[in-house]
């Protein structure tokens, strides 16, 4: 006869220590949880804080006299002459007006407070607009980067100042009269690269990177779908399909530099391909992606229940029926997941596109898949790599456009398998 | 309602029963009895068959699943087969519409003729055989589509109707016959995955029947169902037996005695024993199938 109050005595002590094991294992997890957010929460704060300046431009406001002379012109009507005229000397006196306490000697001084780029832009309004000849109009001006260094991190020593004392002085007045401003930074959205920080945008990378991710989209989807269904619902068993698999596998573990390398061997040298541009790195990018799309794609297959496709045989569905009305429906979701994560992972790849030359300082707006173009992570590998300081904001700011892209992609995912998926 | 239950729990009832302790207790277990192969009790044969089936084998891999069974399945008889789990019941079931194809190690050896054609023959087409051999699965395994497509799906692929209509059509008069009419016509449209489990398994037969095949195999079709959904699925049939040919395996033998004309009982891959329905449960031939269906064993 079993002693039953000295079992359930047995049971209760040993309760205690599984109790005890489970609320370790608890803590553990909880830890655990914490630790990712706190290096999440970091993360973001960091990029944010660091960044949020990146998406701000500082603007001068001038009263800028279109006075021939000034521009070195006998002939102010000759479009000719305008194209070769001096832009810089209207915009310097235009901030010696502004600025009364500055002097004849100043000159060098006051032209650094504006943009390089401006004299271009004050003539290409002056090409566009004749009758401006001679007038005093109001105009907007990008700041030079260094006045926008300062305007934006005055007293943050991480940020060396590299305004004169007096330059300083003026740029503080000119705030103080609402003459220099920040606002959003529209440049930043609109322009490529460039080398000066206040005209440097990632538009140039965001087309970039689109146009990758379309061939990589448009070729790995199908190759990588079409690959699984066939190994999965096809393919004999045997020595060569396992090889195949376990390659695949393989191959998902790669570096993903090798892949660089081989299209730099393939695409670039073997089939002359143009180095630089969308239509190779979505080719290598595909090749990185395969993998993923195909494993996932795989798995989505497996998942579907037996049930459903012995019920389709079961009524004289043919293989291709079966796959096609039953299976595939089914493991889309799955497929969808697997390749968009595939995508995102594609979409923040740095090292290959390195090796077939998208790190080159491209300005143009790329057009087509065939013209010289850069990616976001590359180009935020570019700025975070340049001695000026400006660009450093930049960079974080292209780390938060690219931020944006990755979510909205896995949200597209997880919208995409909820919408689709079927529960039975 | 105990006579509904399967016959498992009822053998476990009455074997703990006291009044079953009178039974003779025989030194030698009835599972160590040895069968001589392709030897059959009873009336396996008959005249002008459906399915003549001679000494079929199937291995997976090397090990023997079925042991040469001979057998004739007549026309528009319903067949039952029992016996323990793992005998080869159901293995011999799905070599009838060559179910067992997709498993890559299984292989079917012997003569399995339907309407004097060779199922097995290289040039056969499976998707031609299986429209005319439909199934029946034990767990209901509807399409995650609506009532509607499921039974519309077989007609479809087929290219049996033409017109929305001549669908219609056929979709009413499968769901009628099946029994499901009245419970589903106001919601063809709803999710077949959302209907309970009887139901879906008399959609199941609904789908299988809208190709009008002229057998039915039906794999323990009732297991997953509870009593009063049996009974529906047991009506329907005996309704279906008119005009359909219907194999059935079960393991209870309540159902087998309900719903069959013939009955096969099978035991670790030997057919033992086949005869007509009232004649296995009355008076076995075989001691085997006695101590079976007196629930000895099984």
């Amino acid at each position: 006869m079993t002693d039953h109050t000295s079992q359930a005595e047995l049971v209760r002590r040993s309760l205690k220590g599984r109790y005890r094991k489970e609320r370790r294992f608890r803590a553990y997890g909880i830890v655990a949880i914490a630790i990712a957010l706190t290096a999440l929460v970091t993360l973001f704060t960091d990029i944010i804080g660091k960044g949020y300046t990146g998406f701000l431009k500082t603007t001068i406001t001038l009263e800028v006299t279109m006075d021939p002379d000034l521009m070195y012109l006998d002939d102010p009507t000759d479009p000719k002459q305008v194209r070769m005229a001096d832009f810089v000397a209207p915009l310097v006196a235009a901030v010696d007006r502004a600025l009364p306490s500055a002097t004849e000697d100043d000159q060098d001084a006051l032209r650094r407070l504006i943009n390089p780029y401006a004299s271009s832009e004050l003539r290409d309004a002056l090409i566009e607009n004749p009758e401006w000849m001679g007038t005093t109009r109001t105009m907007s001006f990008l700041a030079h980067s260094n006045v926008d260094v300062y305007v934006k991190h005055k007293g943050d020593a991480a940020y060396s100042i590299k305004l004169t004392d007096q330059q300083q002085a003026w740029v503080d007045d000119l705030r103080a009269r609402e003459l220099v401003e920040t606002s959003f930074n529209d440049v930043f959205f609109t322009s490529g690269d460039s080398r000066d920080p206040a005209k440097a945008g990632v538009l140039g990378a965001i087309v970039g990177s689109l146009l990758t991710m379309i061939i990589t989209l448009v070729l790995a989807f199908p190759i990588g779908v079409a690959a699984a269904i066939y190994l999965e619902e096809f393919a004999p068993r045997n020595k060569l399909t396992d090889f195949i698999e376990v390659n695949i596998n393989n191959l998902a573990a790669v570096p993903s530099i090798i892949f660089g390398l081989l299209g730099l061997a393939i695409f670039i040298n073997l089939f002359g391909m143009p180095r630089s541009v969308p239509m190779v790195g979505g080719l290598v990018l595909t090749l990185m992606t395969l993998p993923t799309i195909i494993i996932s794609s795989r798995a989505a297959i497996k998942s579907v229940p037996p049930s459903v496709r012995e019920a389709a045989e079961g009524i004289g569905a043919s293989k291709m029926q079966v796959v096609l009305h039953h299976v595939l429906p089914l493991a889309l979701p799955g497929m969808l997941t697997g390749s968009i994560i595939g995508m995102a992972q594609a979409l923040g790849e740095t090292a290959p596109l390195l090796l077939i030359g998208m790190v080159a300082f491209i300005v143009e707006i790329p057009e087509g898949f065939f013209d010289a173009a850069t990616v976001l992570p590359v180009q935020v590998f570019l700025w975070a790599g340049s001695p000026e300081l400006a660009f450093i904001e930049r960079a974080s700011a292209a780390i938060m456009v690219l931020l944006a892209f990755l979510m909205t992609m896995n949200a597209l995912a997880i919208w995409l398998r909820k919408r689709l998926e079927r529960r039975w | 309602m105990n006579t509904m239950s399967s016959m498992s729990s009822t053998i476990a009832s009455e074997a703990q029963a006291p009044e079953e302790k009178v039974m003779p207790v025989v030194d030698e277990k009835p599972e160590d009895t040895v069968l001589e192969e392709g030897v059959t009790v009873g009336k396996p044969f008959a005249d002008d068959p459906k399915f003549k089936l001679r000494d079929v084998e199937v291995l997976y891999g090397d090990s023997p699943a079925i042991k040469k069974i001979s057998l004739d399945i007549a026309r528009n008889e319903v067949v039952a087969f029992i016996g323990p789990s793992g005998c080869g019941k159901s293995t011999f079931l799905r070599c009838l519409n060559r179910m067992n194809d997709s498993i890559d190690i299984c292989r079917v050896k012997g003569q399995l003729m339907l309407d004097g054609q060779d199922i097995y023959d290289a040039k056969r087409d499976v998707v031609e055989l299986r429209a005319r051999v439909g199934m029946v699965f034990q767990k209901p395994n509807p399409f995650p589509k609506s009532i509607y497509d499921n039974v519309a799906y077989g007609p479809r692929i087929h290219g049996l109707a033409n017109r929305k209509s001549e669908l219609d059509d056929i979709v009413e008069s499968s769901l009628r016959k099946a029994g499901l009419w009245n419970e589903v016509k106001d919601r063809l449209d709803a999710m077949a995955t959302g209907m309970s489990g009887g139901q879906q398994q008399r959609l199941c037969i609904a789908r299988t029947i809208a190709v009008s095949p002229e057998v039915v195999l039906m794999d323990e079709p009732c297991s997953a169902l509870d009593p009063i959904a049996t009974a529906k699925v047991e009506e329907l049939i005996a309704e279906l037996s008119e005009s359909y040919t219907i194999v059935i395996v079960t393991h209870s033998m309540q159902q087998a005695a309900r719903v069959s004309n013939r009955t096969a009982y099978f035991h670790l891959g030997h057919l033992v024993e086949v005869n007509e329905t009232s004649k296995v449960f009355t008076t076995p031939e075989h001691e085997l199938t006695e101590s079976y269906i007196s629930g000895r064993f099984g």
